[in-house]
């Protein structure tokens, strides 16, 4: 069971005067969702970059498995808020690059890309062109990119942020399909309350710069989804609205204080 | 950094790049009557009736403008019997041969070069300086040290070709390596790509549209080098071949040989828009 964990982790950038993160400590955990919410420009994608390892901490330390993160690798995948596809590879290509970099037999690699695809509804898509997708479906290309390649957390940065109400919405029951079906940790970026409240197994609230941790909630409505229960019916119910306006009156609050 | 033309050319490559579809359908709105290949015909038919009319009824003197036929009749005769020592087939191999032996040259050691400068402070800071210094200098100016160096042989003219391709490439290359999204690189370091997959998979092919448009900004200036310096130093090829012409005021073939020089640029830049197209279909569209 893998684990990837933040202690104490603070980061300021060389040309700036404020810290960006401070001492902030979380755990992500196999078959756990962790998301992380917080106003724009607080931090949160510069907190996943030090998870992923293209960014050095200033302070703390990231452990995957006990051992310190310091460079990116293939043990924690990542899916970007701009897709970040190849686009001289086809849809196929693109999801099988990870192996293709580890040097798998193509007809390997193809096999597993194939049932990627399958998972994240884009059967059929295989030798189509990065650039004839909708943006949803480039999204999809880009987790199942991240799946391919076995990671043991996934990293995913505000990966809905474009998309419009309805699309967003299927995403993020794919997305709770793939996490029970996968049982990886997930650690999860958005600055959607709705979006952070449905997903989440933890909810991590982050304050506006320096970030800091401000609340913790252990939820469970997207394990509901997994286990059944439809997305509407878990979105209208009275107990998910109370924590979403829970969670919105300290985000403003959060915002408050710091203004 | 870039001279004037390279920034211009880029620039307008980066904007017909930014343009969406259906801006570009609106912007060409206005050419209802009929398509841009039907009005460049149009225009292109024009001159040529133009210049038939001219020469037809005697306005100017065929000294200073040969009539169209003329022309055409020693495309026939240059072609067979030759024209200085050599048929026109043997001016353009001549030509040909030694563009793409210094295209070839310029290629292979400009775009090494450009990843370096692209990738290495190192070797930015010790290559960027070289190249900056000699690449505004007109290559005619040059071109009499060489001749100096090297004597007037195949040489001189290739290595004088090879250097006015050179620099256009490797800027070209550098400057699209520095510009690969950085998104793009994370991702493969998040996929377990080594340094040398990192370069050869995802930085390369990222800048191979803009390298291909730095060789067809090198291949134009590089063909217009070589003509030039035909016209100074050769025994054959189509510079010359204009150039002897001229001297005994045999203006049929003087227009002869101009009219096969932009032919062959034409067809120089068609085949890299070509190569543009079938290689890198994705620049431009995301
Ligand atoms: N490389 C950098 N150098 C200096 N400052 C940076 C750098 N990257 C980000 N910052 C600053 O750090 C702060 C946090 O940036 P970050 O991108 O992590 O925010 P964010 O929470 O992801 O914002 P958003 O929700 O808008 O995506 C911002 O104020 C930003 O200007
Ligand atoms: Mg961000």
């Amino acid at each position: 069971m893998s684990s990837l964990r933040l202690q104490q982790v603070s980061l300021r950038y060389e040309s700036a005067s404020v810290p960006v993160l401070d001492a902030i400590s979380l755990e992500v955990n196999a078959g756990e969702l962790v998301v992380a919410l917080g106003p724009s420009g607080c931090g949160k994608t510069s907190l996943l970059k030090l998870m992923a390892g293209f960014v050095a901490p200033s302070g703390g330390e990231i452990l995957l498995d006990g051992t310190p993160v310091r460079a990116p690798g293939a043990e924690r995948g990542v899916v970007f808020q701009d897709d970040a596809l190849l686009p001289w590879l086809d849809v196929l290509g693109n999801v099988a690059f990870g192996l293709k970099l580890r040097g798998v037999a193509r007809a390997e690699r193809e096999a597993r890309a194939r049932e990627l695809l399958q998972l994240v509804d884009l059967g059929g898509y295989e030798t189509q062109r990065i650039w004839a997708l909708s943006g949803g479906q480039r999204q999809r290309v880009g987790l199942a990119r991240a799946l391919t390649a076995d990671p043991r957390v996934l990293l995913l940065d505000e990966p809905f942020g474009a998309l419009d109400a309805l699309n967003r919405e299927q995403m993020q029951a794919l997305l709770l399909r793939v996490w029970q079906a996968s049982r990886k940790g997930v650690f999860l970026i958005t600055h959607d309350i709705e979006e952070a409240v449905f997903l989440a197994s933890e909810l991590v609230l982050l304050s506006s710069r320096p970030a800091r941790v401000v609340e913790r909630l252990k939820l469970d409505f997207g394990r509901r989804y997994a286990a059944g229960e439809a997305v509407r019916s878990i979105k209208s119910d009275p107990e998910f609205i109370r924590i979403r306006e829970q969670v919105l009156s300290r985000v403003l609050g959060a915002l408050a204080v710091a203004a | 950094m870039f001279e004037p033309i390279l920034i211009a050319q880029l620039q307008e490559a980066e904007q017909v790049r930014s343009m969406r579809p259906a801006q570009v359908a609106a912007a060409s709105k206005s050419a209802v009557l009929l398509s841009p290949v039907q009005w460049s015909v149009l225009s292109l038919t024009s001159l040529l009736t133009l210049w038939w009319l001219v020469s037809w009824q005697g306005w100017v003197a065929p000294l200073f403008l040969p009539s169209p036929q003329a022309v055409l009749a020693k495309l026939w005769l240059v072609s067979n019997q030759g024209f200085m020592d050599a048929t026109l087939g043997q001016h353009l191999a001549a030509s040909l041969s030694r563009i793409g032996l210094a295209l070839l040259a310029a290629v292979l050691l400009a775009i090494p070069v450009g990843l370096a400068i692209g990738l290495s402070p190192i070797a930015r800071g010790l290559l960027d300086p070289l190249i900056e210094l000699y690449r505004p200098i007109p290559p005619l100016a040059y071109l009499p040290l060489i001749v100096i160096w090297f004597g007037i042989g195949e040489f001189s003219k290739v290595l004088l070709i090879y250097l006015a391709i050179f620099a256009p490439i490797a800027i070209a290359t550098a400057t699209a390596v520095r510009a690969v999204e950085p998104s793009r690189i994370q991702a493969a370091q998040s996929l377990g790509a080594t340094r040398v997959q990192l370069i050869s998979q995802v930085i390369f092919p990222s800048a191979l549209p803009d390298i291909l448009t730095g060789i067809r900004i090198g291949l134009g200036a590089g063909w217009s080098t070589l003509v030039a310096a035909e016209l100074v130093a050769a025994t054959r090829g189509l510079g010359f071949m204009v150039q002897s012409a001229a001297q005994f005021l045999v203006s049929d073939v003087v227009v002869l040989g101009i009219a096969v020089i932009a032919l062959v640029a034409f067809a120089l830049e068609l085949g890299l828009r070509y190569l543009q197209a079938r290689y890198v279909p994705w620049h431009g569209r995301g």
